[in-house]
């Protein structure tokens, strides 16, 4: 096995990247993910890559659906209000079918809002903020390791599903260290071989094949919805193939808690310290944000008498707890928004009053 | 084992820096840990400060709001987090600079004047915070001083290797 490191995430998110076979990072400065772009700055041209501060966000996207569409890897980086403005983009790559791998590392909001953690970007995400029918594929990672794993994978998805893939982290992650183990790194396709791994990349056609033209524009109606209908299958095998989550304890559980993210770690402390008083609480914690892991929630038995939302938020997440659970079970919020964190022991507090009053 | 510390002084004296090495040692004993600093429009001068969690099993919230183990290195961070630690805990001053009394009676408070003893032991007052670190590890166990020399061979390296003997010698310098 490799050889563990203390890595800050935002570094380790970037060293996964450049070992996933990213050689192309277009960003602008946001707090809390600018170890990410400082790091792209200094060693992606030691491996051959390409790394341009652009001058906004908007930017930074659209260079991002340049270079993704004439086939290489590419990674773009933000903060809640910085993925706000490459909404326009991720609507564009759901469009062309073109894929990218972008981080969230968020924080509070709406607005410039707070560079404190924070997790009110949820509907973001998950819903797009872009126009048109499409999905952004979004993984929560829990842990530095995780998110190092989960950004390997995000590749892989988003080029088998040619469509932009999110994930959602969070500013703890981005600023914390943890131990980590970076996977070895996967070697970039060589140029030549692009046109045989990649047949849709704009590579330039040298009048020895069709031309290849990524294009939103469709002004004949009924032919953009049949291009809707065509791609729209790999979001519904997307939903039976990628929702993903891990269950703790549910196994005469009085309470489950359901998170995401860092907060998952809180919910789990919480738990523990529910547990020490006598009150069984297990925890359902979220791996992929969109497709939602509706079948989690079917492993719940009939011990669980309440589920808590322990979210950053205001309750967005909860809103798609409510829709799996489809009216069996009474689920409340605990939450702190704005960068404001949730402690274990006023979560616990606030779990058994909610419990009490059932 | 589980211990939770919390780390805070002046930006530029090294308060991130001591929260990392705990960490580092913590991982070449193949513990568990993470380190979360504090992050905002922070400044040389301003407010810095770290937490570091070491336990045997996997770590769950990298935040806390109580501590075992709370280092003021200037007077303002005693005073606004002595309430932080636990009863019985063990609590480290920079005495060099700290005018303050704690009014904590229950912790076992442990005074370290490391800027003269970086100054007077190991000539050069830079290593004031590893005279810290020195007294943290001697004095609570958390990581073992001996895992130290794997941290300054793997973090001190290059140019930098030429700093590791005082680094390796100001960890001593406290106490007897």
């Amino acid at each position: 096995m490799a050889e563990k490191k203390l890595m800050k995430g935002n570094e380790a998110f970037a060293t996964a990247a450049i070992n996933a076979g990213c050689r192309f990072y277009f960003g602008y400065p946001i707090t809390p993910q600018n170890e990410v772009p400082e790091f792209m700055s200094r060693e992606l041209p030691k491996c051959g890559g390409a790394f341009i501060q652009a001058e906004s966000e908007l930017a930074a996207v659209n260079m991002a659906y340049g270079a993704a569409s004439s086939g290489g890897k590419v990674l773009i980086t933000s903060s809640s209000p910085g993925i706000a403005l490459m909404q326009e983009g991720f609507s564009f790559f759901a469009s062309t079918q073109t894929p990218v791998v972008a981080i969230n590392v968020s924080r509070g909001g709406p607005g410039v809002g707070s560079i404190q953690p924070g997790q009110a970007d949820y509907e973001q995400v998950t819903r797009g903020g872009g126009n048109g029918d499409y999905h952004t594929i979004v993984f929560a990672p829990a842990s530095v390791q995780e998110a190092v794993d989960m950004i390997g994978k995000a590749f892989e998805v988003a080029e088998e599903y040619r469509n932009p893939v999110i994930i959602c982290a969070d500013g703890i992650l981005g600023q914390m260290m943890e131990p980590v183990v970076i996977p070895p790194a996967i070697p970039p396709v060589p140029e030549e071989d692009l046109p045989k791994i990649r047949p849709w990349a704009i590579t330039g056609h040298k009048n020895k094949r069709e031309k290849n033209s990524h294009n939103s524009v469709w002004l004949q109606q009924e032919k953009l919805e049949d291009y809707i209908n065509s791609y729209w299958p790999k979001y519904d095998k997307a939903e039976r193939e990628l929702a993903d989550w891990e269950s703790t304890d549910l196994d005469g559980a009085e309470v489950v808690f359901v998170a995401y993210g860092s907060t998952a770690r809180v919910a789990l402390e919480a738990a523990e310290i529910l547990k020490k008083e006598g009150i069984k609480a297990g925890l359902i914690r979220l791996k992929t944000l969109w497709p939602f892991p509706k079948e989690a929630f079917k492993e719940i038995g009939p011990s669980t008498k309440h589920v808590v939302c322990t979210e950053l938020s205001m309750g967005q997440m909860m809103k798609d707890v409510e829709c799996a659970l489809q009216g069996k079970l009474p689920v409340s919020l605990v939450n702190r928004v704005g960068g404001m964190l949730l402690d274990p022991i006023d979560a616990a507090e606030r779990t058994k009053k909610i419990l009490e009053v059932k | 084992m589980s211990k939770k510390i919390f780390i805070a002084g002046f930006g530029g004296q090294g308060v991130l820096l001591i929260g990392q090495m705990l960490a580092y040692a913590a991982m070449y004993q193949d513990k568990e840990v993470s380190w979360m600093p504090s992050y905002g429009p922070e400044m040389r001068g301003g407010t810095a400060n770290c937490t570091v969690c070491i336990s045997d099993t996997p770590i769950a919230s990298p935040l806390v709001t109580s501590c075992d183990v709370l280092i003021a290195m200037n007077g303002p961070s005693l005073v606004k987090y002595e309430n932080m630690l636990v009863p019985g805990g063990d609590l480290f001053i920079n005495s060099s600079i700290v005018q303050e009394p704690t009014t904590r009676t229950d912790v076992n408070v442990h005074y370290v004047d490391c800027i003269e003893l970086a100054e007077q032991k190991i000539g050069n007052a830079k290593t004031a915070n590893m005279v810290m670190l020195g007294a943290i590890i001697r004095q609570t166990g958390v990581v073992e001083l001996n895992v130290m020399d794997k941290v300054f061979e793997k973090t001190m390296t290059g140019g930098k290797a030429k700093l590791i003997p005082a680094n390796r010698e100001a960890l001593s310098a406290w106490g007897k």
